[in-house]
Formats: structure tokens, sequence, C-alpha cells
């Protein structure tokens, strides 16, 4: 390897290398601050301001880097498709600081906020490279570095025994679905001989592959992308994962790592096992095999049965745990349509989605401070002690229903529209019946925060001002990105070119 | 070493990779379920070096065993501070009776 290509390819990964270099300074000045972790937030946040400024200056920049040898294709693939997840996950986790802040859970902890900026950032740099990387090895261990991160974080704060019962179920499944995975990386190597998604495609266009074992060594991988993105048969961990864990690990569990295990599963559908683009946007498959039937069905399962559970639910973080899997299954009818079109509707809908659970996982939180309760019968009139709040959770949760005039509306419109072009009409069917089963939980909570009386009389209670001034940061783009939505759509228009053939 | 071929490997490996699954499955005890998983891993290892010696491949199946090693042993750290966790909790490590969180 000559280093003027390994500078060049160093280049290319300037946030990693910005979030890699800010968690280093973080473990530092947890150990000269002792006293003093004030601090730390704030390195935390210019770390990820810096790598987000890198980040947007290279969202039209395309290449590959750490290629080996004389191959074109290296291990990380930098292309907008790729910068617009990470763009996603960085302005996720900026939110994820402020709402750690003022998170009653962590504070409690205070002693040990070094450590919890530290992981936060491992978890960070997981999924940037989980995102860009076009090899399976690469992709592998950023994927364990993601978990290995959570599964700490998901047991943190060791206040009540449902932490640490949260993380032994996470570690537990994450271990098996990435063990799992690994074995059908090996037998994709021992079949095809590489490990890299380009030389994966060449190798299958050329060879003749036993096709038996190739996709019984895809089924196995796609253990792992299911239980990043919980998606049906493997979504077990989550309402009792999302439950158990600190609820600002929750949040970020439900948008930054999800954005990543999607952005994994199309790269690797488009890179690995496509033949060919069509004009109009559409992936040919190689071999012909039925992709689109298996994800359809897949999400048709996961909303399904996210929806239908969600309905029992009394804890207000298990309901939007089961949301969030409903939610997964929308996002995977997106990709079901394997085309540039589903892709762009993925896009558009993750932006919502990162507005809209971000903020009422927040609203959960501030009453859950107050209250200490996310019990469905503690929200009795909450609606009248804090107006506020109450409306602000009224338009989140509207928004997450996909009912005009909110973003979510727009995210949940794009997807059928990408639906109803590739004649996937009864699909778009299934997920309009599942958006009304879905009201009824939504609704509940509303009819117990504004009609249904307090036993006890409730106190008013007052928001400080920078938690409303959190609120209204994403309250309003909720809003307004319903009726002005072509910024978020051009964007994402423009960010669909995956590096491929 | 004639006589021993690439099927006797992926023989062994697909046999560990079972027996992983059948140990994470049906054990109680958190440490076993543990140990299960580290079967699955090592049974991708013994893939990765069999294929690469087999097949040509140069080195890189051997680097990623590597890798796939220190990895577990990252995992089996931190998996077992989680289970010491939970046994300061719920004073067993029993998988069946941390149920606290089903309704």
């Amino acid at each position: 390897m000559n280093f003027s290509s390994l500078y060049s390819s160093i280049s290319f990964i300037k946030p990693e290398i910005t979030i890699s270099i800010t968690l280093i300074l973080l473990v530092v000045f947890d150990l000269i601050f002792q006293k003093k972790k004030t601090i730390i937030p704030i390195i935390a946040l210019l770390g990820l301001f810096i790598s987000g400024i890198f980040v947007i200056n290279e969202l039209y920049r395309s290449g590959f880097a750490f290629s080996l040898g004389n191959k074109r294709f290296g291990m990380v693939t930098i292309d907008s498709f790729g910068s617009y997840f990470k763009l996603l996950v960085i302005v996720t986790s900026i939110l994820i600081v402020f709402f750690s802040y003022s998170s009653s859970e962590i504070q409690k902890v205070k002693d040990r906020l070094g450590e919890y900026y530290v992981l936060l950032f491992g978890m960070i740099l997981g999924m940037l490279f989980l995102i860009s990387s076009s090899d399976l090895i690469l992709i592998y261990l950023s994927m364990e570095l993601l978990s290995l991160s959570s599964y700490v974080l998901a047991g943190f704060t060791k206040l009540r025994d449902r932490n640490s019962e949260a993380s032994l179920k996470y570690l537990i499944f994450g271990a098996v679905s990435s063990g799992t995975m690994l074995f059908g990386i090996s037998l994709i190597y021992g079949l095809l001989g590489s490990t890299n998604l380009y030389d994966i495609n060449i190798a299958l266009r050329a060879l003749n592959v036993d096709w038996f074992t190739f996709y019984f060594a895809v089924l196995l991988m796609f253990v792992g992308i299911g239980y990043k993105i919980s998606a049906v048969p493997f979504h077990f961990w989550t309402p009792d994962v999302y439950e158990g864990a600190p609820i600002s690990i929750t949040a970020f569990l439900s948008v930054a790592s999800k954005a990543a295990g999607f952005a994994f599963l199309i790269r690797i559908l488009k890179t690995a096992l496509v033949s060919g683009v069509e004009p109009d946007g559409t992936w040919q498959m190689i071999h012909s095999f039925d992709w689109k039937t298996l994800i359809a069905i897949l999400s048709v399962l996961t909303m399904t049965l996210g929806n239908f559970t969600a309905l029992w639910q009394n804890n207000l973080k298990r309901m939007l745990a089961y949301s969030s899997v409903a939610h997964a299954g929308y996002l995977l009818l997106g990709v079901a349509v394997l085309s540039d079109i589903g892709v762009e509707s993925v896009l558009i809908y993750f932006a919502f989605y990162m507005l809209m659970n971000i903020g009422s996982f927040y609203i959960v939180m501030l009453i859950a401070n107050k209250t200490g309760s996310e019990d469905i019968n503690d929200y009795n009139g909450m609606g009248y002690a804090t107006p506020f709040l109450g409306v602000s959770f009224a338009i989140f949760l509207v928004s997450l229903i996909g009912l005009p005039p909110t973003a979510g509306f727009i995210g949940k419109l794009y997807v059928f529209i990408a639906l109803i072009n590739s004649k996937m009409v009864i699909l778009a069917v299934i997920a309009v019946i599942n958006s009304v089963v879905s009201l009824y939980y939504y609704i509940r909570v509303l009819k117990h925060m504004f009609l249904t009386k307090s036993e006890k009389p409730l106190e008013k209670f007052k928001i400080s001002l920078p938690n409303k001034v959190f609120v209204l940061v994403l309250v309003i783009p909720v809003l307004v990105l319903g009726i002005y939505f072509t910024p978020v759509v051009d964007l994402a228009k423009s960010c669909i070119t995956i590096l491929g053939f | 070493m004639e006589h021993i071929s690439l099927q006797h490997f992926l023989v062994v490996s697909s046999i560990l990779f079972s027996l992983g699954i059948y140990a994470v499955v049906t054990r109680k005890n958190a440490i076993l379920v543990l140990m299960g998983i580290e079967l699955i891993l090592n049974a991708a290892n013994i893939n990765f070096v069999a294929f690469s010696r087999y097949g040509n491949f140069g080195l890189s199946g051997e680097i990623t065993a590597l890798f796939v090693i220190i990895l577990a042993a990252a995992e089996a750290a931190i998996a077992l501070a989680i289970v010491l966790n939970i046994y300061k909790t719920f004073s067993n490590v029993n998988v069946d009776e941390i149920n606290k969180l089903k309704e």
C-alpha cells in the first residue's frame, strides 16, 4: 500500500476521526475534572458539531477509501446516501446530549457522567462506520462496537432491577444474532472468496454459485440486520430493553441505531445483490430471487404485530417501543419497493420519524421526572396540569399516527406513493389499515391526558425554560414540515446515490 | 494431512454452531448461555480459517479470525460484568427467573 492513497483515504473519514478524538478527549477530561463534570457535555457537543460540519461539507462527495492493492473498491464507501444517514445520526446524537442533560435518571449518576458519554460516542462511532462500510468484516466489527456500547448503556444507571434485566436481555439477543450473522459471513466468504460487497457482486455475476448455500448464508446475515432494525421474528428484545433502559438511551436506540441498521440493509441490497438498475429506478436483483416478497412479508408481519401488541400496553415506554417496531414495518415497506423511489421515501420518513419519536420520548421523560412513573393511569388529567406538554404530546402522537397537517403524514404519504408507483397497492392498503389500528392506542393516551379526571388533584407543574425550548425545537419542525416539506424532500432526492454498478 | 479435507472442517463447524444454538435455547443459567454464544463465534472462526487455507484466498480469513477472537474476548468481558450486575440485584443468574419486565 502506498502512503498517498492512505492519506487520501483518511480524508474520507473525517467525521469518524473527529468522533474518535472526542472520545479520547472525553476519557482524559473525565480523569482530570473529577469533581466538576459540567465540561463533559460541552466537549461532546463540540465534537458532534465539528463532525456534523464535516458531514455537511462532504454531503455530495463520493468515492472509495481503504482499497487493498490495485482494487478500485475499498472497505469504506463514501456516497451521499451514507452522508444523509450520518447527518441523521449526528443530529440525533446532538439532541440526545441535550436530552441526557435534562434527564433526572442520568443526572442521578452524575459521578459516572464521563463513562456515559464515552460509551455514547462508542455507539456513534459504530453507527457511522456501519453506515459507510462496504466490507462484511468491517460491517461486523462496527456492528459489534455499536452493540457492545449499547449493552452497557442499557443497564447504565443501575437504579432499579429493570436496568440490569434490560442489559442482560439485550446482550443475549444481540450476541446470538450477531454470532449467527458472523457464521453467515463466513459461509459467504467460503463461497465467493471475498468479504467485500463489490467483489461479492462481481463473483455472483461471474461464477456459478451454489445458490441454496448462498441464500442460506444471506438469511443468516439477515438475522443480524433484523435484530438491529427490530423486524419481526427478531424483535423480542425491543419492548423489554426499551422499557428497562434509561429513557435517553431508549430514544437513541429507537432512532439512530435503527437508522444505521436500515442504511446497512439498503446498502447490502443495492451493492451486493443487485444486477442492474432500470431507467425508472427499479433494481433488478441477481438470480431473480424474490426479495420483494420476502421483505414485504417481513414488513407486514412487523407492523401488524407491533401495532396490535401496542394496544394492550399500559407503560408508555413499552407502548412507544411497540410503536417503534410498527414504524420499522412501515420503513421496511419503503425498502421492499426495491427502487430509488423506495430509498427516497425511507430517507424522508426517517427525518420525520427522528423528530416525532425523540419528541414523544422527551415528553414522557419530562413527566416521569416529576411523577416518577410511566404508567398510563398516572397521566390522568395531565393535559390540564401542564397544558404546554399536553398539547405538544398531542402533536407528536398525531404525527406518529400519520395524520395531516403533521410531518408524519408526509412521511407515510411518500412511502405509499412509492408502493403505488410500483403496483404494490395491497401493501399500501394493509399499511393504511395498520395506521387506523395505531390510532386507537395513540389516542388512548390523549384520552387519559385530557378526558379522564385524576383521582387525586394534580398540582400544576412548571417546565423550565431550556426544556420548553427543546420541546419547541422539535414541535415546530413537526408542524412546519407537515405543510412546507420541500426542503426535506429535495435533500432526500439529491441523496439517493449509492455507489454501485 | 492428505486425508483431512475441507468437508471435515465444515462438519465440525456446523456441529459446533448447532450445539451453540442448542445451548442458548435450552440452558437456563446465563453463564452457560454465554458459553453457547462462544461456540457460535468459534464455529464461524473455524470456517474462516478452513476456507482461507483450502480456498487459496490469501490470509484474509486468518486475519478475520484474529479480529473475531479479540471481539469475543471483549464481548465476554462485558457479558460477565452484566451477569455480575444481575447477580447483585437478583441474587441468581437464572435467565427464566429474570422477568420483571413482562406484563
